[in-house]
């Protein structure tokens, strides 16, 4: 499939499978169509050649299959609501009608709140959460409804590194124990190196698709960046150096 | 005080209007769109004195501008942020074919005061049912909408994504918004709507966290301060609005002063981030 933004082809050609139940690590350099692709699986974009198949059917907005989180959010966090109303108005939103949860309306809410132990965030009001508490409640939200598959947009961008390993050790529970495909979307290898089952890298509108030792490779990376890159590793720890320096280091600076 | 008939009236009306202040403010002050609230009444001014020169009722004229006003302000949406220029020299030529209007009117002072201000005292019952039949409607079409409104306030991106249409929910919201306004403009006059749809919602947001009681808060806030505020002036012999609208700001700044029931959240905040 092509898809392309404004006119531009953000990914040219990609052909990529990916199997129910994995745990994917998005990476790529700002602009390398990260975002692009996941909206295009919510059905948001439209690609300009090829096809994408969600759980075997086309892409459909609104599809109750795809849990979403995304990367901008209008910020909630100086309302004085709390969290269990914050997370209940994503609970069939889309329809019309009375905001009434109803019965089977609050276990579902009570459920995404449990599998993301945020019992006790979930009674306090927003403005008096922090951004990885926050962050949490997003999680419940996108999980209404059981999703067979979750699309998270940079969930670690502005985390401090406790936080990090914490929502990817959550996230990480929920696929395993739930049996969900996630797609995770990140700028940083590290925090996702235990969880990730395979990397999908996307570079210069091109992807590669598999296990982390076969992708995060010089050889692979500079192909994708078209640039020199090497690949470092220490400690277990994998560092991404380009000619001028570490490319996750450069690539946040943009993000600040 | 119930002996008057204008007086009863007066607490219809306002109980009528506190009603929808109340509940369509909470979404107002939810969504951050207080200002559109008070730039939508100031349009109204103008249809309000164009149907006086024509010699309808204020309330249709003004109706029909801030509805013309809120759909062309939720059509725009988001090309309006950051033109505040624009639309406030927009809403002066607004309130400047107000007072040409009044003007060729032979300059009925005692008019565009009542537009201004509001005089409750002075509602009709004609009046009274009209602003049943708009409460009615407004509050209809305020539930049928709650659930994407909600939706699409505290996470329009996600909302988006599973298919709620953001523009057609805001320009919904924004019609329930004029009509809104105005009704409360019949009550409090067209500048100080503010103080009836802002003041209880972003009160009663101070108070409790949890919607479903922040709107019947709101409601109750509203409706105690419009008929203590008619009481006041009935004893007081000062203007209703007055007294309306200082009881709403006492209300919301004893709100602003009492302490977020969480004292925890000086120190949750700064461990998380």
């Amino acid at each position: 499939m092509t898809l392309a933004r404004g006119g531009q082809p953000v990914l040219a050609d990609v052909s990529v499978a990916i199997h129910p139940g994995e745990f994917i690590g998005v990476f790529g350099s700002n602009g390398a169509g990260k975002t692009t692709l996941l909206h295009a699986i919510l059905g948001l974009l439209r690609p300009c050649a090829g096809e994408i198949k969600v759980l075997g059917a086309p892409p459909a907005r609104g599809n109750p299959a795809a849990g979403y989180l995304p990367q901008h959010r209008t910020s909630v966090a100086d309302l004085h609501l709390r969290g269990w109303d914050f997370v209940a108005s994503a609970l069939h939103g889309e329809r019309w009608g009375l905001a009434l949860t109803g019965r089977a309306g609050k276990r579902e809410v009570e459920r995404a709140i449990a599998t993301v132990e945020a019992q006790a965030l979930a009674a306090r009001p927003l403005c008096q959460l922090s951004g990885g508490e926050l962050q949490r409640l997003l999680l419940a939200q996108a999980l209404l409804g059981k999703p067979k598959l979750l699309l998270l947009d940079e969930p670690l961008l502005s985390l401090d590194p406790h936080f990090q390993q914490a929502t990817v050790a959550l996230v990480k529970r929920v696929q395993q124990t739930e049996r969900i495909t996630v797609l995770f979307t990140a700028h940083e290898l590290n925090p996702l190196l235990d969880a990730m089952d395979r990397v999908l890298y996307l570079g210069q509108g091109r992807a590669a698709l598999g296990p982390v030792d076969e992708v995060i490779t010089g050889e692979v990376l500079s192909r994708l960046y078209g640039t020199p890159i090497e690949v470092l590793r220490v400690n277990g720890r994998i560092l991404v150096v380009a000619g001028h320096g570490l490319v996750e280091a450069d690539a946040h600076r943009h993000d600040v | 005080m119930f002996e008057y008939d204008f007086m009863r009236t007066a607490f219809m009306a306002g109980g009528l209007v506190a009603i929808v202040a109340g509940s369509v403010g909470f979404f107002l002050v939810l969504r951050n769109l207080t200002f559109a609230g008070h730039a939508l009444s100031h349009v109204g001014f103008a249809g309000a004195a164009g149907s006086v020169l024509i010699g309808t009722s204020p309330l249709w004229g003004l109706l029909a501008f801030t509805v013309v006003a809120a759909i062309a302000m939720g059509a725009l949406g988001d090309r309006l942020r950051g033109r505040d220029v624009a639309v406030g020299i927009v809403l002066s030529l607004a309130l400047g074919f107000g007072v040409l209007f009044l003007y060729l009117y032979s300059t009925h002072a005692t008019q565009a005061s009542a537009i201004l201000f509001g005089n409750v005292l002075g509602v009709s019952l004609e009046t009274v049912w009209a602003l049943l039949g708009l409460t009615g409607v407004s509050l209809c079409a305020l539930a049928a909408i709650s659930r994407p409104l909600l939706f699409a306030t505290l996470a329009p991106e996600v909302a988006e994504a599973k298919g709620v249409s953001l523009r057609l929910v805001s320009v919904l919201f924004l019609v329930i918004v004029a009509v809104a306004v105005a009704e409360a403009a019949q009550v409090v006059g067209v500048l100080l709507v503010f103080a009836l749809m802002v003041g209880p919602a972003a009160a009663s947001l101070r108070l409790t966290s949890h919607i479903g009681w922040g709107i019947g808060l709101a409601v109750v806030l509203a409706l105690t301060e419009t008929w203590l505020g008619i009481a006041l002036a009935y004893t007081t012999d000062w203007p209703t609005t007055f007294c309306i609208v200082l009881l709403s700001c006492v209300v919301y700044f004893l709100c602003l002063m009492s302490p977020l029931p969480n004292p925890r959240a000086a120190q949750t905040r700064s461990a998380g981030q």
